[in-house]
């Protein structure tokens, strides 16, 4: 018999806000965390605005020892230990590095890059033949567990503890990663979540690629609009997110609050085949996952209120909607809604699925529906298959939404998919 | 150099990295870097290094093996300003 998972806690570092409330309210009030980045146009970037959260000392020193905070110089993983530390927290638990091993927790918390400015600093040192003088820091903020590796000192993890990648679907597939591990009955409780490095060396790549949205570096809260006829790239983000999946007997024998249900998740890829290639996703592996994650749920298409999509401001934009269409069978009025968070806090790359999922489920929780910020101008190749209604401009304050399908694709042609539900004590 | 501002110059960079810091207030010439200030293993090798650059000396791998307490530490510090003076 298979077990039941639900939601018992949530951390989240965003662009536009930082801590479940705040995070709460800003997506309800659609508050842009995009801003011009001075340094992004000093290096010359044609992209020169981004999402990044704004962390101070003071904070900091709320998270970690006085060392761990003057020596923590990877974003990824400041963002990524923060996020953990307060779902953790948020589920009912305490961050104590002293407390007794718990061999049936766990933590999958992925990445991108985690430290590549940690990296960067560690280069000129050994090419400067002062290897000796990188001391004890280099590694761990820069391997790619380094969030799940503190993150399991702190809460003393005695289950899996271990990193996923899967570029921008990297956050969705960790929550999948722990959701059939509890599912199996392998563990009760598993810490998931993801983040990415922040800053010119990760987004270099991307703004080489031409990938980026170069034409609003003077109007930063406009840059971000997914779905809208004017979409001619991504903004970069930075961020994280973290989610406590856990066993639902568990969660209600310690009367733990329940944000949600994990019912069915799929994750595959479309093999860089057919249309699919290193960056463009295969048709035919998206409306694959989507109908495979429906299919583990045991609900038929038409069951899905709402979908929280992936939507990064690109063309891709377009073939996303057009797949959703195709997989539901579902078009016009009868399309669910859908939103992207990334209208404000731009593309978080690796982070992105997991703060995304927080989203979710505080929508789902909450009974609300954000807006889709920037997307007056929904373009017509969307409108063909959705009505324009279907895309929030402005918050919708009162849903009763049961379930929302919230995926995630990256390079690599990868994709996610989860299905999750309202919790009606249930 | 003399000993006592060696000395009060290394605990300061100690204290960095103590996370017990009942243990760093008893600490004397006989305290154990690793066993009594519980100093993460991985960091001692931080502290050599904040060490070196403290005190613009380069210590040996024989030498850092040698610092156990406070008073090796110290004696070691002495005799590598010692030599490079």
């Amino acid at each position: 018999m298979s077990k039941r998972v639900v939601i018992t806690g949530m951390g989240v570092v965003a662009p536009n806000a930082i801590g479940l409330r705040d995070f709460k309210k800003a997506i309800q009030e659609g508050k842009s965390g995009i801003k011009k980045i001075q340094q992004l146009e000093d290096l010359k970037f044609a992209c020169q605005i981004a999402g990044v959260p704004d962390v101070s000392e003071e904070l900091k020193l709320k998270y970690f020892t006085p060392l761990m905070a003057r020596t923590l110089k990877s974003k990824g993983i400041l963002y990524g230990c923060m996020a953990g530390i307060d779902a953790w927290k948020d589920a009912g638990f305490e961050v104590d590095p002293e407390s007794e091993i718990k061999w049936d927790s766990g933590c999958v918390f992925g990445s991108g890059l985690t430290g590549v400015e940690v990296f960067r600093d560690a280069i000129y040192e050994v090419d400067a033949l002062k290897v000796r003088r990188l001391g004890s820091r280099v590694v761990e903020q820069t391997m790619g567990s380094g969030i799940s590796a503190h993150l399991a000192g702190l809460m003393g993890f005695g289950n899996q503890v271990t990193s996923n990648s899967a570029a921008c679907s990297t956050g969705s597939e960790a929550i999948t990663m722990c959701y059939e591990r509890i599912k199996e009955g392998k563990a009760n409780r598993m810490l998931a979540g993801s983040c990415d490095s922040e800053g010119p060396y990760i987004w270099g790549g991307f703004d080489s690629m031409r990938v980026l949205n170069r034409k609003n570096n003077e109007s930063p809260e406009q840059g971000s609009k997914p779905m809208s006829e004017d979409a001619s790239g991504f903004i970069p983000g930075a961020g994280a997110g973290a989610l406590v999946l856990e066993e639902l007997e568990t969660a209600l024998a310690r009367g733990a609050k329940i944000y949600g249900e994990v019912i069915g998740a799929a994750v595959n890829s479309g093999g860089q085949r057919g249309e699919g290639s290193m960056t463009a996703p295969n048709p035919e592996g998206v409306k694959r996952c989507i109908l495979q994650a429906i299919d583990s749920a045991g609900i038929s298409p038409n069951d899905i209120d709402a979908i929280c999509g992936h939507l990064t401001s690109t063309m891709g934009d377009v073939i996303e909607v057009s797949n959703w269409g195709k997989a539901l069978g579902r078009s016009g009025d009868d399309f669910p809604y859908i939103n992207s968070l990334k209208s404000m806090i731009g593309h978080c790359l690796a982070g992105a699925g997991s703060i995304e999922c927080v989203a979710t489920l505080l929508q789902l929780d909450g009974g609300f529906f954000h807006p889709s910020i920037n997307s007056e101008n929904v373009h017509p190749e969307i409108e063909k298959t959705i009505s324009k209604d279907k895309i929030p401009q402005s918050l919708m304050e009162s849903t009763n939404f049961d379930v929302i399908a919230k995926s995630s694709f990256g390079f690599g042609d990868v994709n996610c998919c989860i299905i999750f539900k309202k919790w009606n004590n249930s | 150099m003399e000993r006592e501002e060696v000395k009060n110059k290394l605990e300061e960079i100690i204290k960095q990295y103590v996370t017990d810091m009942e243990a760093f207030g008893n600490i004397s010439e006989t305290t154990d870097l690793l066993q009594d200030l519980k100093i993460n293993s991985a960091h001692l090798i931080d502290i050599v290094l904040d060490v070196e650059e403290a005190f613009d000396i380069e210590i040996d791998d024989e030498s850092v093996e040698k610092m156990i307490t406070v008073k090796d530490s110290v004696d070691t510090i002495l005799a590598c300003v010692k030599a490079t003076a």
